[in-house]
């Protein structure tokens, strides 16, 4: 060793710095890829949201409603429950980028093309989603939300909404709910900043 | 660790054979280190700690054909809030030719109404007609006042034209 180098002894630095990382990485939930941008509004409620069996109906602030449902099987299953609803058939790769997907924002008629797209498409195309039909004529929101409840008793059923969505759509996302006897739900909201 | 080779290497030198320089058994972990410290700055950056928190909301059932009527509500514990749009509140008591005032959801708006109203009136019945251009973010904030001000009884119900003319007439 010629003198004078300076030599730090890192070797406690490095195994804080890998011990960080391990539980870093095991505590890791990667931020879920959402279609789109949601600035939920805040609220005082201090109630978590649990984990698992989570069905989330986001809602845009361009008044688009997607829905998503956690557990690839339970994906898998809704899929094809869904296709036999609406008498459509899915391959069994399009059954898997469904089930791994994130949020729907497609309607039944458009899905199958969808999920035959690359990934790469398929993320280009999530600015131009027209998201899941609500409207009382035509409520595929509601299909959806029957099916994955058959499949998954435990569901909880969770709204996402942007601050500035519209009302009248939120009205009728709850509406669709109640109609399928859904009395009880969570509004996700942030945590309060500061002075209301 | 590796340090303590340092003091052997002076001895070592004197003694007549000249050994090759003993190779440190020292690693150049820098590398390693930059490679951790990315890893932990990935990790720290996609973590979500904070975890969104939820209000749980019930919202009553719709009523069955057979269902007996509900229970009349004097309309003097009738408080009823408007959500109107650009974060407006109007509201008013009973329902006969109300007289409809204005408020906002600040903490001396929305929140001292329902602080006066609740100790006025103790069996208080709150009504949130939240309006088609009201947003989503207005129907959370009143959902929670409530809580902030413990109502026990409020409905979610819709608007009516007779409120919207009221809001309308009232200039407000």
């Amino acid at each position: 060793m010629s003198k004078g180098t300076p030599t730090i002894d890192m070797t406690p630095m490095v195994d804080l710095a890998f011990l960080l990382v391990t539980f870093f990485m095991l505590t890791a939930t990667a931020i879920p890829d959402e279609p789109v941008t949601v600035d939920t509004p805040s609220s005082i409620s201090e109630i978590k949201i649990p984990e698992n069996n989570i069905l989330t109906i986001t809602i845009g602030k361009d008044s688009r409603v997607f829905f998503n449902v956690d557990g690839q099987p339970t994906r898998a299953a809704l899929l094809g429950k869904m296709g036999e609803m609406y008498g459509v058939q899915f391959t069994p790769e399009e059954t898997h980028t469904f089930a791994i997907m994130s949020s729907i924002g497609v309607p039944m008629g458009g899905l199958k093309q969808f999920l035959d797209l690359k990934p790469e498409e398929r993320k280009a195309m999530q600015p131009q989603l027209p998201g899941v039909p609500v409207d009382s004529a035509h409520n595929e929101l509601a299909d959806w939300v029957l099916q994955a409840r058959l499949l998954n008793r435990q569901l909880r059923i969770a709204i996402k909404g942007d601050r500035d969505a519209e009302y009248p759509v939120v009205k009728k996302v709850v509406n669709t709910m109640i109609d399928r006897k859904v009395n009880r739900f969570n509004l996700i909201t942030g945590m309060e900043k500061g002075g209301s | 660790m590796a340090e303590i080779q340092g003091g052997g290497d002076d001895k070592k030198k004197k003694g007549g054979k000249v050994r090759s320089k003993k190779s440190s058994t020292r690693i150049d972990m820098t590398p390693m280190v930059d490679l951790a410290f990315l890893l932990l700055t990935f990790f720290v950056m996609t973590t979500t700690l904070n975890k969104p928190q939820t209000m749980e909301i019930t919202m009553p059932e719709k009523p069955k054909k057979d269902d007996p009527e509900p229970p009349k509500v004097n309309e003097r514990d009738v408080l009823t809030i408007v959500l109107g749009e650009n974060d407006k509140v109007y509201w008013y008591t009973g329902i006969t030719d109300p007289k409809i005032e204005l408020t906002n959801f600040s903490a001396t708006g929305i929140r001292k109404v329902l602080q006066t109203k609740k100790n006025e009136i103790p069996k208080l019945v709150v009504l949130i007609k939240p309006s088609d251009k009201s947003k989503y973010k207005n129907m959370v904030d009143i959902l929670d006042e409530m809580n902030i001000g413990v109502i026990q009884r409020y409905a979610m119900v819709d608007i009516t034209p007779t409120d919207e003319e009221l809001i309308k007439d009232s200039q407000l």
